[in-house]
């Protein structure tokens, strides 16, 4: 049989590079992007599901693969605390979490973005606590939305690894120097073994370059204070600037996916709409259930149902003309939403959306819809079941009001005491 | 009677046994295998918080695509049981239809088991995987025999490739010695395999 590995093998002068494909999962993919980067400080608690990421770099770290200074801590509180000390330094820093670490977090994710340190997370989205849940959802996530970081969502390994990659030089892009976040998913994605098309070390670290900050703690002549106190006279301004630095990010990310996928041959963009050209109805979603997704709107256009799905690639800067550009044409649109915003309006992404679209005079109906808290297991069936109360308001011009919950079992279903739901 | 289960695409697969078994292990390896086919795998682990002696669960997808579906295999064409005694207590044959394969970790008979799981509509093939572990790799571990037994009723890819597998991925964690135990174990788990029943999902 042909060995896959020669045969991805393209090679040819002016085409992508030569890509080597290997069986690994999404965290091994992280890990190996991340030795190829070679960052000069990790600093990272080990948490499931992140920890496959940080096993594997530290093993390359311990069997000298790489120089990078890897900072064992206490918590993750100090794992981004030394990324911000390091990065203030002048390093290029990186770290992993998940759900409980990232709430452990918190405090420094503003302190960051608020230093325009251009640190990296892999955060491999888990359920918060209580009640205690090591599986995937986007509660984490949704919980950093507004701390200042850009973040990019990926679908699957091969995503996982080629974001790893993009995500360093936005977030080290002059006009943007913030934080960036890559969310993959926890378990479907980085424990998923797939095959993981590989560019060679030389062509990453080409398109990665040297960080070379033009100010730091430790560049000679250099004047910077990291952290300054900061009251009433420039607090307000250099907020602002912040906030213009992050909406900024947008044409870089779109940029260097561009600039990835003439390396790669991987076309990768901010958002990715799948049948949307005729689409009067559309799924909004993000993260690792586009397969479902995608087998949802083939089975509604097979019942003549003109369906089709738009993903979430990048989520902050949420890009929000873009998206309602997307959903030009769409006359019921329903989001999906992996995470409750418990108390508010609307939930995350719902909300983002429906925003997005405010302005709009022909503005489509928007259906909220809430699936896979704590790993709960998403089908096919449940993106059917969603797509069917999009025909029903395309109907009847009417959406209620709340959420519809895919795969939940009501309170009242005795079952939902019984297997399963005791650990 | 031997048969073979014909291998349609994209192919899924179902692991049941305990932690400690080397379930995850073989989930990966079937893995590696397909992407050395030339196909475009996914190997997924259903974890919990889980320990040693838990009943656990492994997903295996093979295409000629890259996969799409990320989650449970629902309606898998081949079944593996490291553990007979999780029959009864987890419903190792759910959504498993008919022409389907099933390969199991046992001392019996094809046809013993075939009469205990209580489904003549399927393949049911068994090899006694913890002794040849015992044996060959020196601890009582089924999945790499099994891997051996699977390929007799339901070959994805040849012995060659897997073998190759095996030798690359467990090559780079354990010993020569290790390895070359697990090699002898895949070849033993495919000779010594019996099956019983007609293939072919119908």
């Amino acid at each position: 049989m042909v060995d896959t590995r020669e045969r991805a093998g393209i090679g040819v002068a002016g085409e992508p590079a030569a890509s080597t494909a290997i069986a690994m999962n999404g965290g091994e993919a992280v890990a190996y992007a991340l030795r190829q980067i070679e960052p000069e400080v990790v600093a990272a608690y080990p948490i499931t599901p992140q920890t496959l990421i940080i096993e594997k770099f530290a093993e390359y770290c311990a069997d000298g693969v790489v120089r990078t200074e890897y900072i064992n801590v206490e918590s993750e509180h100090a794992a981004l605390s030394a990324c911000v000390g390091a990065s203030a330094a002048g390093a290029r820093a990186v770290t992993a979490t998940a759900g409980p670490g990232l709430a452990l977090m918190f405090e420094m994710l503003g302190v960051t973005s608020g230093m325009r340190l251009p640190i990296v997370m892999h955060l491999c989205t888990r359920a918060l606590s209580a009640p205690l849940n090591i599986l995937g959802d986007h509660s984490d996530a949704m919980a950093m939305r507004e701390t200042g970081w850009v973040m990019i969502s990926g679908s699957n390994p091969q995503e996982a690894y080629d974001l790893a990659i993009v995500a360093q030089i936005v977030a080290e892009h002059p006009d943007v120097m913030l934080p960036c976040a890559t969310m993959i998913d926890g378990f479907m994605v980085t424990h998923a073994v797939e095959r993981v098309d590989v560019l060679p070390d030389d062509v990453v670290r080409e398109y990665v370059g040297e960080y070379e900050p033009e100010m730091s703690l430790l560049v000679p002549g250099s004047e910077a204070t990291y952290g300054a106190l900061d009251f009433r006279d420039y607090y307000f301004e250099h907020r602002r600037q912040q906030e213009a630095a992050l909406y900024a990010a947008q044409s870089v990310v779109e940029d260097a996916l561009q600039r990835f996928g003439e390396i790669s041959g991987r076309d990768h963009h901010i958002l990715e709409p799948y049948m949307m050209d005729d689409a009067e109805v559309a799924l909004v979603m993000m993260g690792s259930a586009e397969g479902q997704v995608h087998a949802a709107v083939n089975a509604a256009r097979a019942a003549g149902l003109k369906a089709g799905a738009l993903r979430i690639r990048l989520f902050r800067p949420f890009p929000v003309a873009a998206v309602a550009e997307a959903l030009s044409g769409v006359r019921v649109v329903g989001v999906m939403d992996r995470a409750i915003g418990l108390g508010s309006a609307d939930n995350p992404l719902l909300a983002d959306v429906k925003a997005a679209l405010w302005s709009r005079s022909d503005r489509p109906l928007a259906r909220g819809f809430v699936y896979g808290l704590g790993g709960r297991v998403v089908t096919q069936g449940q993106m059917n079941q969603a797509f069917d109360e999009l025909r029903s308001a395309l109907e009847t011009g009417e959406v209620g009001t709340d959420p519809t919950y895919l795969g939940l079992r009501e309170v009242q279903d005795e079952t939902v005491l019984g297997e399963g739901t005791t650990a | 009677m031997v048969t073979t289960t014909p291998v349609a695409l994209p192919a899924e697969v179902r692991w049941h046994g305990r932690g400690g078994q080397g379930v995850v292990t073989a989930s990966r390896l079937l893995a590696t295998a397909a992407l050395r086919g030339g196909f475009f795998p996914q190997s997924l682990p259903d974890f919990g918080a889980e320990r040693s002696g838990a009943p656990i669960a492994a997903y295996t997808r093979v295409g000629d695509s890259p996969p799409t579906m990320r989650g449970p295999v629902t309606n898998p064409a081949l079944v593996l049981i490291l553990d007979p005694s999780l029959i009864g207590s987890v419903d190792v044959l759910e959504g498993v239809l008919p022409g389907a394969a099933v390969v199991v970790n046992s001392t019996r008979s094809p046809e013993n088991e075939r009469d205990r799981l209580g489904r003549s509509d399927i393949v049911i093939c068994t090899i006694d995987g913890t002794a040849i572990g015992e044996e060959l790799i020196g601890r009582p571990l089924p999945n790499v025999p099994m891997l051996g037994a699977l390929l007799t009723v339901y070959p994805i890819v040849d012995l060659e490739t897997m073998t190759d597998a095996v030798r690359a991925q467990l090559g780079e964690i354990f010993s020569e010695r290790v390895v070359n135990g697990n090699i002898a174990a895949l070849q033993r788990g495919n000779e010594l395999a019996r099956s019983v029943g007609q293939g072919g999902i119908q």
